[in-house]
């Protein structure tokens, strides 16, 4: 016999246990000892997922409606296979804004809106009462079963028991203490709470233990394992169908009515919809926000709990199918309430011990959901709902008062007991006429309305904040008209004809059949038309409004969180700045005076900061303050709260015009940079060319340089082992060397001249001098040359031209060089160079012709530049330094005049200078 | 592109797998009235598709900075 004070003394003092353990963990935490910073908490904290939904509720899916229980499960294992492309930017996004629940962030990516905030937070509430109503009626009902132990009772009234002897109004009590007590300790700019994510990883591990234990009795202990069980299972089915008068191949029945997905009013389109909704809840149920998010250590842990979660998943669903048709065979008559088949399994086979356990089991699972939903739920009312209204009430005594942070906490206790007390209260007028599983998934439909606002939020950079409202109104009115109100027709609140005949008999309206749709489940039909009408109003109103300033710069901060990752958190809308004692004190008012000194001091460190310089806060630090304030009372709150202490500076028109002004500027200097850039470009690229010429020219000017040295060497030679060669020999060779050394001593001259004329260390010799003298000294000291290759020279001399001042010995020089160039292309024999001489009043003209092979068009105006000589690839390495031209420019340029060549290919070319005339 | 881009992409892959294996019309192949040995078909395909999703998973998420063998992208349901 298991005595009622015995139930209630292990039920308290597992609550007890809890209540240990999360203070241990917090004590830990303040300590810095973290115990739940691993990924195997953060996983098994997940895990909370897992309520008496799963440990009571699948077993009856399983026997009303075959396989379907198992997508519940399946949805989260794919939805954490996309962890890191989804979860991840959640979790970061909401670190870097600090943001702690789903309605903040909503209200925070659409622009921090009260309004968003407040819309969603009554969703959010409402959606999810009906789920904690079903944790208590699995508390309650798992209690009245397990004290009429060992008989298993075919059926009981709530509404025989008083509220005040039904011990679940009394665990939803002690309930909110433990919530208050871990939920709510301090306001925390992070609102974490170690602690409470340490007594829920051990819920997992005991609603696993009780599960897989009861599973196992079931399989190995009351039949001889799985086979055995379906075997039965199938036998049992088709007797069933027999007296029933159906028929069907033997061991046939069991998969039509159980083993498939295809039955009893569900379909393939079903169970994707269910998979559908339980992937969204995943990430949108409130607890499961707080718990994946807002209480996750560190993003590295996502890495194991991709898979470790969706493992914990898979075991506690192993045994529910051998429970479920364990459960059929036990109770034929279907007297007993397949979901509590559990539980009343081991009752019914007198294991006092493992009943016991699995009554635990139950309530671990019932009581840790409530738990982390009720303190999601009060930090969604304290800071998205009451704060904005309290905040913009002109209420005197509001803005006397110095210290913020205990109304906070009161808000978050007094909302705590309320959404309880709102549950308990659904349970009880509403709660007996359902089964577990249909109550919660009636949550999961209203939490998806969540999924078109988040996720376009956190994707696509257009959604605003009037989609947003219109998404979520849109879709929360499909549910409420297709599930919630339809909810409340047994319990007689609402007409029985409502569902049957559609409101005012109008047949398109019914509630299960909108605009006649049929064949769909009823949660399918919901979750078809909620979420269509969601995301149509979401897009749709998003394409057509414009978003504000506001909602841009969220927008960008959202969905390109990893681009600004690091820099994120120094970005900042406010323009502005405030006075520091007053942010200071405003930050007083809602975290206290320890915890505002600390996250100062902090933000002080990180930036070398001396608070006793500072009068005035910066855009920056108004910023931070704004997040740390978000932290305690919501987003939408904080940016009331920094606005009423800030100085913004309006944009006036003149501030407007003075921006245009300096991108003005700024466009003017970049266009100027970019010229200076393509000058330097050019430049750089000419003095590489430089660079590649003065190579050539050094090795040109050695080569020239070898070439007479191993004449005269060699010649020197013969003469020297040779000393009876003949004496006609003797003066050839000896001629030769004497020439040989001359064209030396020209090439050195020419380097050295070059070289001084280059370092402008020339000395120049100016006088009167006479051109034609000049001309007739160059042609004297190349006469051997043109000798040599018998070349004809002619004069066209302009009689008595004018004298030029200069320097004469230079001009010769110039002269010679032209005219050894003439020969130099010129062919011996045939060759011709004809020397005019003109003279005007201004000038002198003189003009050296040759009929050589003449200079291709490309290279004419190439040959005055340093180092430059023309390459003919059929004559190979061109003859001589490549210099006199460059000098005889520079000489030329000396005295004002200007030099060039006009030629043509196979043509000869005529070269010619100018000089002015001394007058 | 980085390990964490590369194990994303994995990732995301097998979710496109799964979607599909845990979908009409693949489950429809299984929903038959078979058993083997003694466990019914649809229940051995759904369980053991769902593990070997989770080690895939595992597999996946486990690249500790050294370059990974190739076996993971073979190995499938």
């Amino acid at each position: 016999m298991l005595e009622t004070g015995v139930i209630l003394f292990v039920s308290f003092a597992y609550m007890g246990l809890l209540f240990a353990i999360a203070h241990y963990g917090d004590k830990r935490a303040d300590a810095g000892r973290s115990i739940i910073s691993n990924p195997y908490i953060y996983a098994l904290s997940m895990a909370v997922y897992c309520t008496a939904w799963t440990f009571y509720g699948s077993v009856g899916l399983a026997v009303g409606s075959g396989l379907g229980f198992l997508t519940i499960y399946i949805g989260p294992t794919l939805m954490a296979l996309l962890g890191w492309s989804v979860w991840q930017k959640i979790i970061r996004i909401s670190k870097v804004h600090r943001i702690t629940s789903i309605a903040d962030f909503i209200a925070s990516r659409y622009g921090k809106s009260s309004a968003l905030g407040g819309l969603a937070t009554n969703i959010a509430v409402i959606g999810v009462i009906p789920y904690i109503a079903l944790q208590l009626k699995a508390i309650s009902t798992g209690f009245l079963l397990i004290t009429q132990y060992p008989e298993v009772s075919v059926s009981f009234s709530f509404s025989d028991v008083p509220v005040m002897y039904d011990p679940a109004f009394y665990i939803a009590l002690l309930l909110a203490v433990f919530a208050i007590l871990f939920g709510t300790r301090h306001l925390d700019a992070t609102e974490r709470h170690e602690g409470l994510v340490a007594a829920i990883a051990f819920e997992s591990i005991v609603k696993l233990a009780a599960f897989l234990t009861v599973g196992i009795f079931v399989t190995y202990f009351i039949h001889d394992g799985l086979g055995d069980l379906f075997q039965k299972a199938a036998r049992f089915a088709d007797a069933q169908n027999t007296l029933g008068g159906e028929s069907g191949s033997v061991g046939s029945l069991i998969f039509d009515k159980y083993l498939t997905i295809k039955g009893q009013g569900f379909n393939y389109t079903d169970w994707s919809l269910y998979l559908l909704i339980s992937m969204l809840a995943i990430i949108f149920l409130p607890r499961q926000f707080q718990i994946a998010v807002v209480e996750n250590v560190n993003e590295e842990h996502l890495n194991k709990a991709i898979w470790l979660f969706p493992l914990y998943l898979l075991a506690i669903n192993i045994f529910v199918l051998p429970v479920a048709f364990s459960g059929i065979l036990h109770f034929p008559d279907g007297g007993v309430d397949a979901d509590f088949f559990a539980l009343t399994l081991p009752m019914a086979e007198r294991q006092q011990l493992l009943a016991m356990f699995v009554y635990l089991g139950g309530m671990s699972a019932a009581t840790g959901m409530v738990i982390v939903e009720t303190i999601a739920l009060s930090t969604m009312i304290c800071n998205d709902l009451v704060m904005p209204v309290l905040l913009r009430l002109p209420i005197e005594e509001m803005g006397l008062r110095q210290d913020y942070s205990g109304l906070l906490l009161t808000i978050r206790r007094c909302s705590i007991v309320l959404v309880l007390l709102l549950g308990y209260a659904y349970f009880r007028t509403i709660g007996e006429f359902y089964a577990l599983v249909s109550m919660g998934l009636v949550s999961f439909v209203a939490v998806a309305q969540f999924a078109p606002a988040l996720l376009g939020g956190i994707f696509w950079k257009s959604g605003t904040r009037s989609g947003a409202v219109c998404g979520l109104l849109a879709g929360f009115a499909v549910w409420i008209y297709t599930l919630f109100l339809p909810s409340l027709v047994p319990a007689g609140i609402i007409a029985e004809n409502f569902v049957e005949q559609g409101p005012l008999g109008i047949e398109l309206l019914k509630p299960f059949e909108l605009f006649g749709l049929q064949g769909f489940h009823q949660i399918s039909h919901a979750v078809f038309w909620s979420l269509l009408a969601n995301t149509g109003a979401y897009v749709g109103v998003s394409i057509l409004s414009r978003p504000r300033t506001i909602e841009h710069t969220q927008a960008a901060l959202f969905v390109d969180v990893f681009r600004y990752s690091g820099a994120a958190a120094e970005s900042h809308f406010w323009r502005a700045t405030a006075n520091l004692p007053d942010l200071k004190s405003l930050l007083i008012r809602f975290l206290g005076r320890q915890r505002t000194d600390e996250a100062l001091a902090e933000y002080a460190d990180k930036r070398k900061l001396s608070w006793n310089y500072l009068v005035t806060a910066d855009a920056n630090l108004v910023s931070y303050a704004e997040r740390l304030l978000a932290g305690a009372i919501g987003s939408a709150s904080a940016r009331v709260m920094v606005a009423s202490v800030v100085k913004e500076e309006s944009l006036g028109i003149e501030e407007v015009l003075n921006i245009l002004d300096e991108t003005r500027q700024v466009i003017a200097y970049s266009r100027e940079l970019e010229k200076a850039t393509a000058e330097l470009q050019e430049a750089n690229r000419r003095l590489k060319d430089l660079d590649r010429l003065k190579d050539e020219f050094i090795s040109t000017v050695t080569h020239e340089l070898r070439t007479p040295l191993t004449s005269v060497r060699s010649l020197a030679e013969i003469l020297h082992t040779n000393p009876d060669i003949g004496a006609d020999q003797h003066k050839s060779f000896t001629g030769i060397i004497i020439k040989e050394s001359e064209r030396l001593t020209r090439l050195i001259n020419q380097v050295l001249d070059y070289e001084k004329i280059e370092s402008a260390q020339m000395e120049w010799i100016i006088s009167e001098t006479d051109i034609k003298e000049v001309i007739q000294d160059a042609v004297a000291s190349t006469r051997q040359l043109i000798e040599d290759k018998n070349i004809t020279i002619d004069y066209e001399l302009t009689d008595n031209p004018p004298l030029i001042s200069g320097d004469r010995d230079r001009l010769v020089q110039v002269m010679v060089n032209l005219i050894s160039n003439a020969v130099k292309f010129c062919d011996p024999d045939r060759g011709k160079i004809i020397i005019r001489l003109t003279a005007s009043e201004r000038q002198v003209q003189v003009d050296v012709r040759d009929n050589g092979i003449g200079i291709r068009t490309r290279d004419q105006d190439k040959i005055f530049e340093k180092f430059h000589q023309i390459k003919d690839p059929a004559r190979g390495r061109p003859y001589g330094t490549g210099i006199g031209l460059t000098i005889s420019k520079r000489i030329i340029d000396f005295h004002h005049g200007k030099i060039w060549v006009k030629s043509k290919p196979g043509m000869g070319s005529t070269f010619s200078f100018t000089l002015p005339t001394s007058r | 592109m980085t390990p964490k881009a590369r194990k994303n992409k994995r990732l995301v892959g097998l979710f496109l797998l799964g979607s599909v294996v845990f979908n009409y019309p693949l489950l429809s192949l299984f929903n038959l009235k078979t058993s083997i040995f003694g466990v019914p078909l649809l229940i051995l395909y759904i369980f053991s598709a769902w593990v070997i999703l989770i080690l895939l998973a595992a597999m996946a998420t486990r690249t500790r900075g050294k370059p990974r063998s190739k076996s993971i992208d073979k190995t499938g349901p």
